[in-house]
């Protein structure tokens, strides 16, 4: 047994509205560059649906993740090392920008430059890829809220495999349809087709905390991770020429705070946490012959962290005490493996997925509330989740390789919890026979009811705090991503797009606070002291750089005037306090 | 021999070979980030998929070609038994062959990239030099190829002239005598070559060194530790980015 540490998230997904705060966040924090207009590191998808990258979910096609070959062994889907450096000069299975969306913004400049006239001048859209005009056909979250489902609802590969498996049809009509959303991330597997596939050696896991990264100096650009990620979570900064990917905000995790997603996530419907688990065994249990037992190996994987033989082992390992006791505690660790109600995504790409989800009841309680039942009676939902074959299925077909027993038995878990803490609000008699019908006691089910309805801050984000001791020897840390400020970023460097020295975090930082607050002016929204980097903004006053600078005024903005000049430079941080 | 001569043929080689060397380690300890294929795949995949591999692969085995050509001595391959025509026959075949492919690669190439909008967009004025002077180098070389084998009639005899000289940069005492005798084109073309190697280290062509063959042996999921810091203490004092810390991160 060799004791290893992954900080790990859960999703609520019965809580998730669909908001996309999520990404947008995590988009202003980690992609507002140029090179990576078209990357969301999280994004939110209606299900059923295409998802983003379109299709990313049909393996035939893009081949990511593993598959067991003729002798039962776990290789890349995609080919071995070989293949891959054969196929290194034109990667033949990496999708291109179609498969994502081309860029774009708009000519917002003719709006106050047109000349005087007839027609109302219009600000068209504008490739940020070729910077012709173009036609927007498609985005991450195009299809949002079932957009175009009838037409378009049979693109999702899940949707066919239903289709294959239930030989029933997902009705996309709309008040016969069910939605859902799903909210994701990089999963920073246990076992990471991306890592494996990396010719260079550049990606890497943690083997602290088990996140997933990618050497920014080291990367070379030959693009076989895009292909390696069944979950299309590594994009190619089509600037710098480097892979870029989801970093569970590491600089933020390990000062102990929340990542961007959860920590401004609307339903807040996410839970962060450390697993321990047992490293020796991972490659054996992603190498189970049938994909539906791979869920139930991928949860004997995670270690009981009260079981004395594995803190003992874990302080082998040198994981210190105050990691042990957050494992403990940790939300991931009760969602997934005490009461069994969140599930991997896609266990079947055999990768060891660490993001975990929380299935969705209300496809099930609102059809049934549609068709004029007590949608919070236990019987009456049990009876659902029964004849409900289709939204049973299809979550079967995401979150446990189509098992319908599996997402079955969560759904009843959560049926339970409903009804069990209804009586408990309305002050009537409890009924432990609705716990013990899904094999759970009726403090367990209050439990659960509390971590998954009302759980606070800190019990939804257990960052060990060992990570808070370590901050301040982090500052200089010059790490994988620090380069994001890189001066490629913002210009051409001597031998192309990105060449040139990164400049550390906190360096920049530092310009960027003293520039803010020495000046009374703009800055040129060009100058990297003017960036806002927003991973870092405590939230105190208007950074510079966060609006364009106003156009040269052809006549002085009036004493009272609104002009963004006077409005932001006014109230200085010790007023907006 | 010439002034000229002996400044082309006796000093250009060192002055070119200093900054390729020193080029290549000077940008691989200062930019490590900017090393990449800077890969325009994500943009358009049709094209590249013909041209980037007839390209590469061929040109893979031009570089074996060279290597044969100019370091194996003639005299080698006649006691082998191999005739001045044989060998003249199979270089022309293959280097023919080879150098057709890469020649039509990057045509394809070029093509794609001046009428692929954001490809285009994404050519840099040092892309456009190197793409320059390496397609002059492949279209002098391919034209050696013919003239050496005698395709025009009386073929030179390279490995008389050129390989001789070539070799004996290496022992520090340039046979530039030797050099002289070559034809034009011959000169035409090692003058490209040349060129190509002094700006090699300023372009992207600085991946061809980075070939991942470290791959074929390395264990698939690849674990780091944060940093060294934690294991050994002395090698604390974090520093900013670069210089010294940087390559021990980088040997971790
Ligand atoms: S989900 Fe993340 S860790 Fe897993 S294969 Fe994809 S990029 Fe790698
Ligand atoms: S912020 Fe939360 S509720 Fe909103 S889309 Fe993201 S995960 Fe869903």
């Amino acid at each position: 047994m060799r004791v290893m540490a992954q900080l790990a998230m859960v999703m609520n997904l019965d809580k998730c509205i669909g908001c996309h705060t999520c990404s947008v966040t995590c988009k202003q924090a980690w992609t507002n560059r140029p090179g990576v207009e078209y990357v969301w590191f999280n994004n939110v998808e209606t299900r059923p649906g295409q998802g983003y990258p379109r299709r990313y979910e049909d393996q035939e096609r893009w081949r990511g993740g593993w598959r067991l070959n003729r002798r039962g062994r776990l290789t890349l889907t995609a080919g071995g090392r070989l293949r891959k450096l054969l196929t290194i000069f034109s990667n033949p299975v990496m999708p291109t920008i179609d498969d994502y969306y081309e860029p774009w913004t708009y000519d917002y400049d003719t709006l106050i430059t047109a000349p005087v006239g007839e027609d109302f001048p219009v600000a068209r859209p504008k490739s940020l890829l070729s910077g012709k005009p173009m036609a927007i056909e498609w985005s991450a979250n195009w299809d949002d809220d079932l957009g175009g489902a009838p037409e378009l609802g049979h693109l999702d590969p899940m949707v066919a495999q239903v289709r294959e498996r239930t030989s029933e049809q997902v009705l996309m009509e709309y008040e016969k349809s069910f939605m859902m959303y799903l909210p994701r991330i990089c999963e920073h597997c246990l076992n990471p087709s991306c890592v494996a596939s990396c010719p260079s050696g550049a990606m890497y896991k943690r083997s602290e905390d088990g996140i997933v990264l990618v050497d920014q100096d080291r990367c070379r650009g030959w693009r076989m991770c895009v292909t390696g990620c069944p979950y299309k979570k590594v994009y190619f900064n089509h600037r710098t020429g480097k892979a870029e990917k989801c970093t569970f905000c590491y600089p933020r995790v390990e000062v102990g705070l929340p990542t961007v997603c959860s920590e401004t996530c609307v339903g807040r419907l996410r839970y962060i946490g450390l697993v321990l688990y047992d490293a020796d065994r991972v490659t054996a249990a992603a190498s189970v012959p049938d994909e539906t037992d791979l869920y139930a190996a991928q949860l004997d994987l995670m270690l009981d962290p009260h079981d004395p033989e594995v803190i003992a082992g874990a302080r082998r390992e040198g994981i210190s005490d105050d990691w042990i006791e957050a494992a403990q505690r940790s939300p991931i660790h009760a969602l997934a493996k005490t009461y069994r109600v969140a599930l991997p995504l896609h266990p079947e790409y055999r990768t060891m997925p660490m993001v975990w989800y929380v299935p969705p009841l209300s496809p099930v309680s609102e059809a049934l509330r549609d068709t004029g039942f007590d949608g919070e009676d236990v019987d009456n939902l049990f009876g659902a989740i029964e004849t409900l074959r289709i939204p049973v299925a299809y979550l079967a077909s995401l979150f446990s390789a189509g098992d319908t027993t599996v997402v079955d038995g969560v759904l009843r878990r959560l049926a339970a919890m409903r009804s069990y803490m209804r009586r408990v609000t309305l002050g009537e008699e409890l009924d432990e026979g609705i716990a013990a019908a899904v094999g759970m006691t009726g403090d367990q089910l209050v439990e659960l009811y509390r971590l998954l309805a009302i759980a606070k801050y800190e019990d939804r984000y257990v960052i060990p705090s060992a990570y808070a001791e370590q901050g301040h020897q982090l500052e200089e840390l010059a790490c994988s991503l620090d380069v994001d400020g890189g001066p490629g970023m913002y210009g051409s460097g001597p031998f192309g797009e990105a060449s040139g020295r990164p400049v550390p975090v906190s360096v920049e930082t530092f310009h960027a606070l003293r520039q803010r607050q020495t000046s009374s002016g703009f800055a040129d929204p060009e100058s990297r002291a003017a960036k806002v980097n927003l991973l870092n903004w405590d939230g105190r006053g208007t950074p510079p750089g966060m609006f364009p600078p106003a156009a040269e005024p052809s006549e002085p903005p009036g004493p009272a005037g609104g002009s963004p000049e006077a409005s932001s430079d006014a109230p200085s941080g010790e007023e907006q306090r | 021999m010439s002034t000229l001569d002996i400044a082309l043929w006796g000093v250009l080689p060192y002055l070119v070979a200093v900054l390729f060397v020193g080029g290549l380690i000077w940008r691989w300890r200062y930019d490590q980030f900017g090393w990449t294929t800077r890969s325009s795949q994500l943009y358009e995949s049709a094209l590249l998929r013909f041209g980037s591999p007839v390209f590469h692969f061929g040109i893979l085995v031009v570089l074996v070609g060279h290597i044969i050509g100019l370091l194996v001595p003639k005299s080698w391959t006649e006691t082998l038994g191999m005739s001045q025509e044989t060998y003249h026959v199979q270089a022309l075949v293959l280097g023919g062959v080879a150098g057709v492919c890469t020649l039509a690669g990057i045509v394809l190439l070029v093509y794609r990239r001046r009428t692929r909008g954001p490809v285009f967009m994404a050519t840099t004025w040092n892309d456009k030099i190197m793409y320059l002077v390496l397609a002059a180098a492949i279209v002098a070389g391919l034209a050696v190829t013919l003239l050496g084998a005698g395709a025009t009639g009386e073929g030179h005899d390279y490995r008389t002239t050129v390989s001789p000289w070539f070799r004996s940069l290496f022992v520090l005492r340039p046979d530039v005598e030797a050099m002289t005798h070559a034809d034009t084109a011959f000169h035409v073309h090692v003058l490209f070559g040349l060129t190509l190697f002094a700006i090699w280290p300023f372009t992207r062509l600085v991946h061809a060194f980075s070939a991942p063959i470290g791959y074929l042996f390395r264990p698939y999921i690849v674990y780091r530790r944060r940093r060294p810091a934690l294991s050994s203490p002395a090698s604390r004092a974090p520093r900013p980015g670069w210089g010294a810390d940087r390559r021990q991160r980088l040997r971790r």
